[in-house]
């Protein structure tokens, strides 16, 4: 039995053990270390992963060796691969971030629980993206959710616990409607297993079980994707967490669920049925255009920064659907790309956020929130913080150079193929709200002076740094070396596409 | 009309739990509601397993067609899934109500837009001078 042929499993299961190891261990030193252990582990599972489908096979696992379908299969195909390296990829950076981030940001006392959450979260958002059954892909939904309120409820202000209850409230909702359809699906076809069920689908394609499982499961990943008008819980959510929450939230949360909802139009439902006989294209345009205008739009106003960056994420995730609406390989690549892109550019700029809050801790504010008051004069006081954020920014506006310009790159090509040129306008014209907002943080931080007797240098801590500028140099290193992550997204594309009625 | 029952009642429970939590500010009773919504979800399951004609699921020589076993496990998941997010729900309460001394949320949101507002005319002072 060799330890390759397992990998898909200890993905999920390294995390797995390592939480209630960490309760039961109480103590934060070894806490920490097994579960950053563990997520490192699982990053290396992934580049394996990665490697092993990297020339279009599809590895299929049979859990407890019960054959699919009647057995629960972990299957990966290059999609898969790549959402499993940004999830463990960005877990393995903010945990050891966290380690200095959480200091003062949460009691001591529960320092085990946070990690123990973490853990739990991170295997939620690996199950999620690994499993190829679709109730199996409920319960990991459900862990990472609960996980995540608990998170977000350990945020120091008061805010947060009415943040993580809104969040619970809405994120139930969702998971309930989630199940509702992968009932009707099962009521239908008879089988959980994704791959099954898409050959069963064929004949009852357009009975009105399927098309309620359709619109079911449509809502409610839309409400976990924060997809407008859905989106009410994001903003409270992200600005009272703890920072490494937020950072970690931003990069995978929405974006594994973007995952999910991908898999089932495209292996499920089939392309045809989703995108040519239903207006799902023209509803997921629409939708998206709100978002990118309206989030965009809402995001300048904002006077706390993680707010205003909280609001941004929810206009990014209308560029990813809108890849979606355009049902093309460009499309499809785009909507991919932009997955990975703001991922990485997202959490790079909350953990640089997290860097502001800390160092407003070490200089005796009570609860220091990143408010423009704050923030003035930020260039001359943590000059390699403020850079960050500014590259960050650029990556969401769409600079060349940055990641961000890349995904706007297939998002206007794949617009010129359906020959939709008010679209490429649309989607520049956005762009330049995010300027707006970008602009003000620059303005703030370069061209106000520091308030008195703050004008000294007094950078983040190196540990809260390095993590964060590691991020940084992979959102300029992936804005100008796009093999990765174009490659693996255009196989992923085509792959999809191709094998979907 | 009678045939279809049971998913009368599923659906007329589904939506008396959505309302609930749309309708009604007290956390509490937004945690009932959310419980009657993921009740009705196990009655959706449950009633179709139970097949026409069908007996209990164990194999014996004489019976041809068996009620499927299926769903019942599906649901004692997602049983579990509810009563760890009730759970949760509550426990968020009783903090939200040690930390703001209500749980009413239009209350709550009162409380925070204060404070908002406060934080805002601070951030005001802080520009002018």
């Amino acid at each position: 039995m060799s330890l390759a042929a397992h990998l898909p499993a200890l993905q999920v299961v390294l995390p797995l053990i390592s939480a209630p190891l960490a309760v039961l261990l109480r103590h934060r030193g070894l806490a920490f270390a097994i579960v950053t252990t563990a997520a490192w582990a699982s990053f290396a599972c992934a580049i394996a992963l990665w490697l092993q489908v990297s020339d279009g096979s599809v590895i299929s696992y049979a859990i407890g060796n019960w054959p699919p379908p009647w057995g629960i299969e972990y299957r990966v195909d290059r999609l898969t691969s790549f959402v499993l390296l940004l999830v463990s990829g960005m877990a393995s950076i903010v945990l050891p971030y966290s380690r200095a981030s959480i200091e003062r940001e949460i009691a001591r006392e529960l320092h085990y629980l946070y990690y123990a959450m973490f853990g739990l979260c991170l295997t939620g958002l690996l199950g999620i993206v690994m499993t190829g059954d679709a109730f199996n892909l409920f319960v990991f939904l459900e862990i990472s959710s609960l996980s995540t309120y608990v998170l977000i409820a350990l945020g120091r202000d008061r805010r947060a616990l009415a943040a993580s209850f809104q969040y619970l409230i809405m994120g139930s909702i969702g998971a309930t409607f989630i199940v509702i359809g992968i009932g009707f699906l099962y009521l239908t076809t008879g089988t959980l297993n994704l791959a099954d069920m898409a050959s069963r689908i064929g004949a009852i394609e357009s009975s009105r079980p399927v098309l309620a499982a359709l619109a079911f499961l449509t809502v409610g990943i839309s409400l976990k994707v924060a997809l407008f008008p859905l989106h009410q819980w994001l903003p409270n959510a992200y600005t009272y967490a703890p920072s490494a929450v937020t950072a970690f939230l931003a990069a995978t949360a929405t974006k594994v669920l973007v995952y999910a909802l991908i898999r089932f139009y495209f292996s499920v439902f089939g392309e045809s049925m989703v995108f040519e006989r239903l207006p799902l294209p023209q509803i997921m345009l629409w939708l998206s255009l709100f978002a990118m205008f309206g989030a965009n739009f809402v995001a300048i106003f904002q006077d706390n920064l993680k707010r205003l960056f909280a609001y941004s994420s929810v206009g990014q995730i209308g560029y990813i659907t809108l890849g979606l609406s355009f049902d093309s390989v460009h499309g499809l690549t785009a909507s991919i790309v932009h997955l990975f892109n703001h991922g990485i550019a997202k959490g790079a700029i909350f953990l640089l956020i997290g860097g502001i809050v800390a160092a407003g801790y070490k200089s005796g504010a009570v609860s220091p929130a990143p408010t423009f008051e704050r923030l003035a004069g930020l260039g001359k006081r943590m000059p390699l913080t403020s850079f960050g954020i500014v590259i960050g920014g650029l990556s969401l506006i769409g600079v060349p150079g940055t990641a961000g310009f890349v995904s706007k790159w297939y998002l206007i090509l794949a617009a010129m193929e359906k020959g939709q040129w008010w679209l490429v306008a649309a989607i520049l014209l956005s762009s330049l709200l995010a300027v707006v907002y970008v602009w003000r943080f620059v303005e703030a931080a370069y061209f106000r002076a520091p308030p008195a007797g703050e004008d000294t240098r007094s950078e983040a801590p190196l540990a809260l740094l390095i993590p964060a500028w590691l991020l940084v140099a992979a959102v300029v290193w992936f804005g100008l070396d796009t093999s990765f992550s174009v490659g693996t997204a255009l196989d992923a594309a085509q792959q999809l596409m191709s094998n979907s009625r | 009309m009678l045939e279809h029952f049971s998913y009368i009642i599923t659906v007329f429970l589904m939506m008396a739990g959505l309302f609930i939590v749309i309708a009604r500010d007290n956390l509490i009773k937004k945690m009932i509601g959310l419980s009657i919504l993921q009740t009705s979800v196990y009655l959706l399951y449950i009633v179709p397993g139970k097949l026409v004609g069908g007996t209990a699921p164990i194999l014996a020589p004489q019976f041809t067609v068996y009620s499927n076993p299926l769903p019942h496990v599906l649901i004692l998941t997602a049983i579990v899934v509810g009563v760890a997010t009730l759970a949760l729900g509550l426990a968020l309460a009783v903090r939200i109500r040690e930390a703001y001394g209500t749980i009413e949320e239009d209350e709550i949101l009162a409380l925070d837009h204060g404070v908002e507002v406060a934080e805002a005319e601070h951030a005001e002072v802080g520009h002018g001078t």
